[in-house]
């Protein structure tokens, strides 16, 4: 029985009852500005990780290389040289690269590292040949930074021995598949024997023709590095920290370490605007939202005044009174609240059904994140509460003989 | 008979330290016992209404001493005044001021809600009571909308006197009723007085009304003028 309920929830409810017009549309307001929340929030994160996903899916988050060669001027004290020409760089190790790798796996935040021989090169079969990017890799520990399997359209990623693993687009340029031979031809004219044990497509049609994966032994033999490693590749657990643990490692090894912050600027400027966007976004539909249930608060607390004047009298504290509106600003947030979760999900399932990837795949899933559904309803009950609190608090300060009198 | 209100030396100064001070109670003295019926009478502007807010702890005195009960009523601070208008004082106004959202019985049952310390079983059987008392048992699940001003009246009667009260405050109670059913408020107010002993204080300009009560006390310029019993 509703008579069973604390003063300030029978007197809220019955107010909410009384001006149901008012209370739906506000309802209603809430709910949209709580669904727009969540459902931009999540269709944002979901987007950018699926940006992050395909663009660092296939490369590694750190990348440590040898220091650039630089001229050594050596000039008499107090003279200077008018051109110092900058130095041609050749294929160089890491030096103490197995220490440098060492160093990094125990560096905090760090999750894998894989060496890795990188050169130019060409690929031939009969009379076709293509400029290719020799790479030498332990496929073990590269799997660790690039899911290869994931990209694999046929055959398996086996580097071992003589085999290779080569894009779909150079296939396609050499005619080549799973099983087929192919020369792997060094600058210098060194070249060697490869079986294609497997072909993928890693999403990026310039990549497919350039890359080609052996086992660092074969890269190293045909690269003329033996024993060389010319790049460390790295994962790392916070994707936006990484460029915090390159400077680190940098300072640390002495080598030159880009992390994808720096090669993919750009791309980091673009996930920054679009967060910039939606936490705006997110901004003025809060303070839409605050201002609606203030505004009908305000009017709430003028239309009730002789009321609360009566309520007064008859006993009831400020401080009871202002319950009374700051409930009202509370259920607007958590009824708002509720209604929103469940309008953003179909709002969700809606678009998943309707958008799709190139490849068919789903575009947005159709899955609410805990945490973005529990910070848009702390968020509405927090507003709700602090746009009841300036009505509440002059509905408790109304001087019950004025109020009476109106 | 135990007194229920004593007024010394009250004074009322309205716009203290403006311009337009205005002092609209100058010094009243007054006594009113368990039982007592009293009529509170003066033309428009004597300050009736203020006396009654501050009897009703509506309003502070700005000077003078106000016992409820032997009780000095000027160092309370306002949470204790709060709960002391509403356990002792029951008020009736000229326009009944029932809470429209609510129905009958709830509307007498408002006072024990406040009050919190009220079983609702127990607030709802004393307040069917009051409305059977009141001839409106039948009325309990209406709204205000739906019965006449008389009975809006007698709700609002039986409301005030759901704590049972030790004191009624009514201001014009029968003012906005034909004189059939100010009859029969007045009437009611009689027996509610003489059945739970308490002191009643209404004012009214209607002279007959006025003549009827025990005790008619007149107030003028703020003063009080001759009582008669």
């Amino acid at each position: 029985m509703a008579l069973r309920l604390p003063f300030a929830a029978l007197v809220c409810l019955r107010y909410l009852r009384e001006g149901r017009m008012q209370t739906v549309l506000i309802l209603a307001g809430v709910t949209g500005g709580v669904a727009v929340i969540i459902f931009l929030t999540t269709l944002i994160s979901q987007l950018q990780a699926s940006i992050i996903d395909r663009t660092l899916g296939s490369q590694a988050h750190i990348v440590l290389k040898p220091p650039l060669l630089a001229n050594r001027t050596l000039l008499p004290p107090g003279s200077t040289a008018a051109i110092v020409q900058p130095r041609a760089q050749r294929l160089r190790s890491i030096d103490q690269w197995e220490a440098v790798a060492q160093l990094a796996s125990q560096t905090n935040g760090v999750l894998a590292v894989s060496p890795k021989l990188s050169g130019a090169a060409f690929a031939a079969r009969a009379d076709a040949s293509q400029a290719i990017t020799l790479l030498g890799v332990d496929a073990q520990a590269y799997q660790r930074i690039v899911q290869m399997p994931k990209y694999l359209r046929l055959g398996r990623f086996d580097v071992s021995g003589a085999n290779a693993v080569i894009g779909v687009e150079l296939a396609k340029d050499l005619g080549v598949t799973v099983g087929d031979k192919l020369r792997l031809i060094a600058m210098d004219g060194r070249n060697d024997l490869a079986t294609i044990a497997g072909i993928f497509d890693i999403g990026n049609r310039d990549l497919n023709k350039r890359w080609v994966y052996t086992s660092i032994k074969l890269a190293q033999s045909l690269l003329d590095l033996p024993g060389g490693i010319t790049e460390i590749d790295l994962r790392v657990m916070d994707l936006f920290q990484a460029e915090t643990t390159a400077r680190q490692l940098a300072a640390q090894t002495g080598l030159v370490a880009d992390s994808w912050m720096q090669t993919n600027a750009q791309l980091l400027t673009a996930l920054n605007s679009q967060s910039m966007s939606n936490n705006l976004i997110r901004f003025f539909v809060t303070v839409i939202v605050a201002v609606g249930i203030a505004s009908v608060l305000v009017v709430s607390v003028v239309q009730k005044q002789k009321e609360i004047g009566i309520l007064r009298a008859m006993g009831a504290s400020p401080r009871r009174i202002m319950a009374v509106f700051l409930l009202q600003g509370g259920i607007y947030g958590g009824v708002g609240s509720a209604l929103g979760v469940g309008l953003s999900l179909a709002l969700l399932q809606f678009f998943s059904r309707i958008t799709r990837n190139a490849d068919g795949s789903l575009l947005v899933s159709p899955e609410l994140d805990l945490s973005v559904v529990l910070g848009a309803c702390a968020l509405a009950l927090l507003v709700g509460l602090l746009a009841a609190a300036l009505p509440a608090r002059r509905a408790a300060r109304l001087d019950p003989v004025q109020a009476i009198r109106v | 008979m135990d007194t229920i209100v004593e007024l010394k030396q009250i004074r009322k100064r309205y716009g203290e330290g403006t311009p337009v001070e205005a002092e609209v109670l100058h010094g009243i003295d007054l006594k009113i016992s368990g039982g007592e019926f009293a009529a509170l009478t003066g033309p428009s502007g004597s300050g009736k209404s203020t006396l009654l807010n501050i009897i009703g702890l509506l309003e502070r005195a700005s000077g003078g001493q106000l016992l409820i009960d032997g009780r000095d009523t000027a160092d309370l601070d306002d949470a204790t005044i709060t709960t002391l208008r509403g356990r002792s004082i029951g008020f009736i106004f000229q326009f009944h001021h029932l809470l429209p959202g609510f129905t009958a019985l709830e509307n007498v049952m408002m006072p024990s809600i406040i009050d919190a310390n009220w079983p609702t079983a127990k607030a709802q059987d004393q307040a069917l009571r009051l409305l059977d008392q009141v001839g409106l048992k039948d009325a309990a699940y209406k709204r205000p909308a739906q019965l006449s001003g008389g009975m809006q009246q007698r709700v609002a009667i039986a409301r005030a006197l759901s704590l049972s009260p030790r004191l009624i405050l009514a201001d014009e109670p029968t003012g906005n009723l034909d004189s059939h059913s100010a009859n029969d408020i007045f009437e009611l107010l009689q027996a509610v007085n003489q059945q739970q002993h308490s002191a009643c204080l209404i004012v009214t300009h209607d002279a007959r009304l006025a003549a009827r009560c025990q005790r008619q006390i007149q107030i003028e310029d703020g003063q009080l003028l001759a009582q008669t019993s």
